[in-house]
């Protein structure tokens, strides 16, 4: 067992975890932030992705301890004041979700893909989508939300 | 849980990773872990001890010297495929670190790592061959054509740690990739750098290991445009051959990728 020392949503957490537990598995079965998902588990459907210092990863790919020292922000770390974040706000009004199971993953790629490219075009979403897969194949409006964040925000 | 049980270490600087290595029973060094991890998951890989060099300082650079493009192997993709100075001194290095798996991959693999893998599919070696780069170590600089010795393998000696690549500037470059649409892996991917000294073109994915196609050199540096390719063709001996292409298959692809990297350098 190792201490570990990280912010997640803002909190600082402090922990003792074996060494081989998974990021995603710190953050599901401690502290119970279960809106990220275990997916595929092998780094290729992204239902698992979280910011680690302001950037999308693949939390499955991870091992905790890696993140010691870092600021991780979840799903349930993205509204402010009960708002949900505008990224939320378009996949709700642009219903771009079906079973929901990859929504976590898709929405916190898109804000990722929001900081670096302000106003995506659609085959830039597409692009930057590669690494999440949507069992649905709901891509339409995914995309169409993704495009409508951009818009608004 | 997953993987094997194993200590996770995390020195300050390299001279530590190394003593680390050597005092462990069966260590592994990790970078981004992109290859790694998933790796140890399926228990392929059980190291004794993990050894965390990702956040050693002296290792994520990206720096012009003269003629020469300096990128520190903890470099991650992300970095190098949005760095203004590689966009500007080597397109189409930029090109290629962009095309490597997605995203949230991007954040955390990193040059070195990909380059001490050697997966014969990975994009890294093909720029790295084709710029005739110098790969610097904890203990030697490599030559990029005797650094890559085979599938999954390398000249690296145990506990050594890749520091740097030193890549010339090229006159022009291009990468085009034929990825697999799953991996992301390359199907095939040739990278086409015309250098001081001569015109070079680095094949990954096709075989066993990234290589030199020397025909296709000689064709480019009589006439660099993509027609000059299309009476050569490419041997399917001793090329991969699996569920998602044959050895034809992946020769016909290094023909069509090669043109479109000239294109592309052309630009």
């Amino acid at each position: 067992m190792t201490a570990l020392s990280v912010t997640v949503n803002g909190k600082a957490v402090q922990a003792e975890v074996e060494d081989r537990t998974l990021l995603v598995h710190f953050l599901r079965d401690r502290l119970r932030l279960t809106g990220t998902h275990v997916g595929c588990d092998t780094s290729q459907c992204g239902a698992c992705v979280v910011h680690l210092n302001g950037r999308a990863v693949k939390s499955c790919t991870m091992f905790a301890l890696q993140a010691d020292g870092d600021a991780i922000v979840t799903i349930e770390g993205l509204s402010q004041d009960g708002k949900l974040h505008p990224v939320q706000a378009a996949f709700q009004e642009h219903h771009g979700l079906q079973c929901g199971f990859c929504t976590p993953g898709m929405i916190m790629t898109a804000v990722d893909m929001l900081r670096r490219h302000p106003s995506p075009d659609r085959t830039t979403i597409r692009h930057e989508l590669e690494g999440n897969i949507c069992r649905c194949t709901g891509y339409l409006n995914i995309v169409k939300a993704i495009r409508a964040a951009a818009e608004a925000g | 849980m997953y993987t094997a049980p194993f200590r996770y270490l995390r020195p300050k600087t390299l001279r530590e990773a190394e003593t680390l290595f050597r005092e462990s029973a069966d260590a592994r060094y990790i970078a981004g872990g992109q290859t790694l991890i998933p790796t140890m998951k399926q228990r392929l890989a059980a190291p004794s001890d993990l050894i965390d060099i990702a956040r050693i300082p002296s290792l994520d650079f990206i720096r012009r010297e003269g003629n020469t493009l300096l990128i520190g192997a903890g470099t991650r993709h992300a970095d190098v495929a949005a760095s203004p100075e590689v966009r500007s001194s080597i397109a189409g290095l930029a090109v290629l670190a962009g095309q490597i798996g997605d995203p949230a991959v991007r954040h955390k693999g990193t040059l070195g790592g990909s380059i001490a893998n050697n997966d014969p599919a990975a994009d890294y070696p093909a720029g790295v061959l084709a710029l005739s780069a110098t790969v610097k170590t904890t203990r030697r600089a490599i030559a990029a054509g005797d650094f890559f010795t085979g599938m999954f393998e390398t000249v690296l000696q145990p506990g050594e740690i890749v520091t740097e690549v030193a890549f010339p500037v090229p006159r022009r470059s291009g990468y085009a990739k034929f990825p697999n649409p799953a991996s992301r892996y390359a199907m095939v991917g040739v990278f086409v750098a015309v250098l001081d000294n001569g015109v070079r073109v680095a094949v990954t994915g096709a075989a066993p290991c990234v290589f030199r196609a020397s025909e296709m050199e000689a064709a480019l540096a009589r006439d660099f445009t993509p027609e000059s390719l299309s009476r050569i063709a490419i041997s399917s001996d001793g090329l991969n051959s699996d569920l998602f292409g044959s050895a034809e298959y992946r020769a016909h692809l290094v023909g069509v990728m090669a043109k479109r990297a000239v294109a592309a350098a052309m630009l």
